[in-house]
């Protein structure tokens, strides 16, 4: 038998379970650029249509200072705090 | 002398175990079959366990595994002779050569120990056996017995056991956890399995091949280097040192690979996006100072190719460390469209004896005495930049800029992105021999004779690529009327020496988003203690 060293950082990702469906739209929903071109053209279409279809529904809007890192911790804190759901405007 | 020694339970051929300490006053002798020392003294140690085993214990230690049995034969031993085939015992009681006595008392203490086969040490134990059973001298012939005849090192001692019971000792150093990978598994393939590969086959990381490349730090192996992103797995020097292992690194490279992951887990150098970016990012390593003549990297022939170990695996080093601490999996996090060949490894170290400018680490702030990493995140290269017909400094500083007009794309200018230059001896010879030729001028002619009209970047039926009418009308008449050079600012032009004496084949690497949107070139010093 042969005993190698595990080369990972050894943590196990917590596992969590989807949130559950409530079947209706309301409360506050962040948008979050990421700041790629365009990412405001989807997220400008996508407001326009939720007002239109939810009218209940706060939105916030939010942007990354660039794509090219991960968003800062203070501004994932102050989605969390501010919003039910988040939706994300990845691509170009 | 009055130590006391290490408890054991061993197993003797028959498969009985036996404890020590023992309740009576003892005798144990390490042997080994080969051993022609050994097989001297078996017949003496015979003789003592039948004239005082029934007061003093007789015990032999034997380290050769399957001929343990070969050796009791060949003696007729009628006393225990335990197996201590993994060589624990020897480990423990810290002995140099077989045979290797111990005269010990009842209550643990040892009396008197000696190596080898001094006739006269052996005399003596015959006779405080003697004395110590209350029973009359052993029959022993010692004038047939030679004087003096030196034994035979310790198995224990081989470097490759030495350093797995090193590994498996109370004192290890390791903590990381132990995979126990099954006989019927096959090392390379499972490690394979376990995602822990780049693509190609990695170095099983034993707990003693872990501990000898530790051997080449001065760090604790439980320091903690830096948090790897995406997952901020904690890269301590062990956890480095396993990564290193794998890639195939001796000791030595191992305070490279360490400054190397600080380099690039800095907020600065953001080893996140350059392993996230679709663009295909990776890390390019240049290695300065002493360190690159000690481990023997390559500066010269083929230094941006294959061939080289330090090379190859320091590089390869850092990428494991991102994909295995940090948990950038291809498909995961790694998200590039392409790729690229420097995502397996892209090291070298730069000829500054050859250069005739100051070396790139004393330009970053270093003194050329320091050992440094410098990191820089490139998308592409190395790119070829073919001139062997220019004999005038200015005109081959010209070629080296018309070679990385393609960096991003080659109507694209005014690019707020590095480029890394790696000049080839022959191009500095050209470049110098009108006397000095200062980077900062080669730098200028570089932006020079990239310079075009604004109005060569609008977008058009050939391209999309570039400023698009809304914008240039936004801009106004007289700002499309500038010409701008390939680079925002000269700032960005980063040069280095390195290549074989012949060939007029300078070559380029094409950089990322360059600053604080993306990422930012890095040195570390290297701590070599």
């Amino acid at each position: 038998m042969t005993i190698i060293l595990d080369p990972t950082d050894e943590r196990v990702p917590v596992e969590r379970q989807v949130s559950k469906r409530s079947g209706s739209l309301s409360g506050v929903v962040g948008f979050l650029d990421i700041s790629k071109p365009r990412g405001n053209v989807m997220l400008d279409e996508l407001e326009r249509l939720l007002a239109q279809k939810a009218p209940d529904v706060a939105i916030r809007r939010y942007a990354k200072p660039t794509f090219a890192k991960p968003c800062p911790d203070a501004l994932r804190h102050e989605i969390r705090d501010a919003c039910d759901y988040v939706v994300e405007a990845l691509a170009d | 002398m009055s130590t006391t020694q290490p408890q054991f339970s061993l197993k003797d051929l028959a498969g009985n175990s036996h404890d020590y300490p023992r309740d009576k006053a003892s005798v144990v002798c390490f042997v080994k079959e080969d051993c022609e020392t050994c097989n001297t003294a078996a017949p003496v140690l015979e003789a003592l366990h039948k004239a005082f085993g029934d007061k003093i214990d007789v015990l032999l230690i034997s380290q050769s595994g399957e001929a343990n049995t070969v050796f009791a034969e060949r003696h007729d031993l009628t006393m225990p002779l335990l197996d201590d085939r993994s060589c624990k015992a020897a480990f423990e009681w810290d002995i140099e050569s077989v045979p290797s006595v111990f005269w010990i008392d009842a209550a643990g203490t040892v009396q008197s120990q000696f190596e080898g086969f001094v006739r006269s040490d052996w005399e003596a134990l015959a006779a405080e056996m003697s004395t110590t059973a209350g029973l009359p001298a052993a029959q022993i012939d010692w004038e047939s017995l030679p004087a003096w005849r030196p034994g035979c090192g310790s198995k224990h001692l081989d470097p490759s056991v030495y350093d797995k019971l090193r590994a498996e000792a109370d004192g290890s150093p390791i903590r990381a956890r132990k995979i126990e990978v099954a006989p019927s598994d096959d090392v390379a393939e499972f490690m394979f399995d376990q995602g822990f590969s780049d693509g190609l086959p990695l170095v099983p990381p034993t707990p003693e091949r872990v501990l000898r490349m530790l051997s080449g730090t001065h760090l604790d192996p439980q320091e903690v280097i830096a948090s790897v992103p995406p997952n901020m797995g904690i890269a301590t020097v062990e956890k480095i040192a396993i990564n290193a292992v794998m890639a195939g690194c001796k000791p030595e490279y191992l305070p490279v690979v360490i400054a190397a992951v600080e380099a690039v887990c800095t907020d600065e150098f953001n080893i996140h996006g350059v392993t996230a970016t679709t663009m295909g990012a990776a890390p390019v390593m240049i290695i300065n100072g002493p360190i690159r003549h000690k481990i023997g990297m390559n500066m010269k022939l083929g230094a941006l190719g294959a061939g080289n170990r330090a090379n190859a695996t320091i590089g390869r080093a850092l990428r494991l460390v991102v994909r295995n601490v940090g948990g950038a999996s291809t498909g995961g996090v790694e998200r590039s469209t392409l790729g690229n060949p420097m995502k397996f490894t892209m090291c070298f170290a730069e000829w500054e004896e050859r250069s005739p400018w100051a070396p790139l680490h004393v330009e970053r702030g270093f003194d050329p005495e320091d050992s440094v990493v410098t990191v820089f995140a490139m998308t592409g290269g190395p790119v070829h930049i073919v001139d062997q017909t220019s004999r005038a400094p200015d005109q081959i500083a010209g070629s080296l800029g018309l070679g990385l007009e393609g960096v991003f794309l080659p109507k694209m200018r005014n690019l707020p992105v590095d480029a890394l230059l790696v000049v080839c001896p022959e191009h500095i010879d050209t470049l110098t021999r009108e006397g000095d030729y200062s980077k900062d001028r080669l730098r200028d002619q570089i932006q020079n004779v990239t310079t075009r009209p604004l109005t060569e970047m609008l977008m058009d039926e050939n391209s999309g690529a570039g400023i698009s009418a809304a914008a240039a009308e936004a801009m106004g008449p007289d700002a499309m009327a500038r010409s701008v050079p390939k680079f925002a600012g000269k700032e960005f032009i980063h040069v280095v020496v390195a290549g074989s004496d012949a060939g007029k084949f300078s070559s380029a690497f094409h950089g990322w988003a360059t600053g604080a949107v993306g990422s930012q070139s890095v040195s570390k010093k290297i701590d070599l203690g």
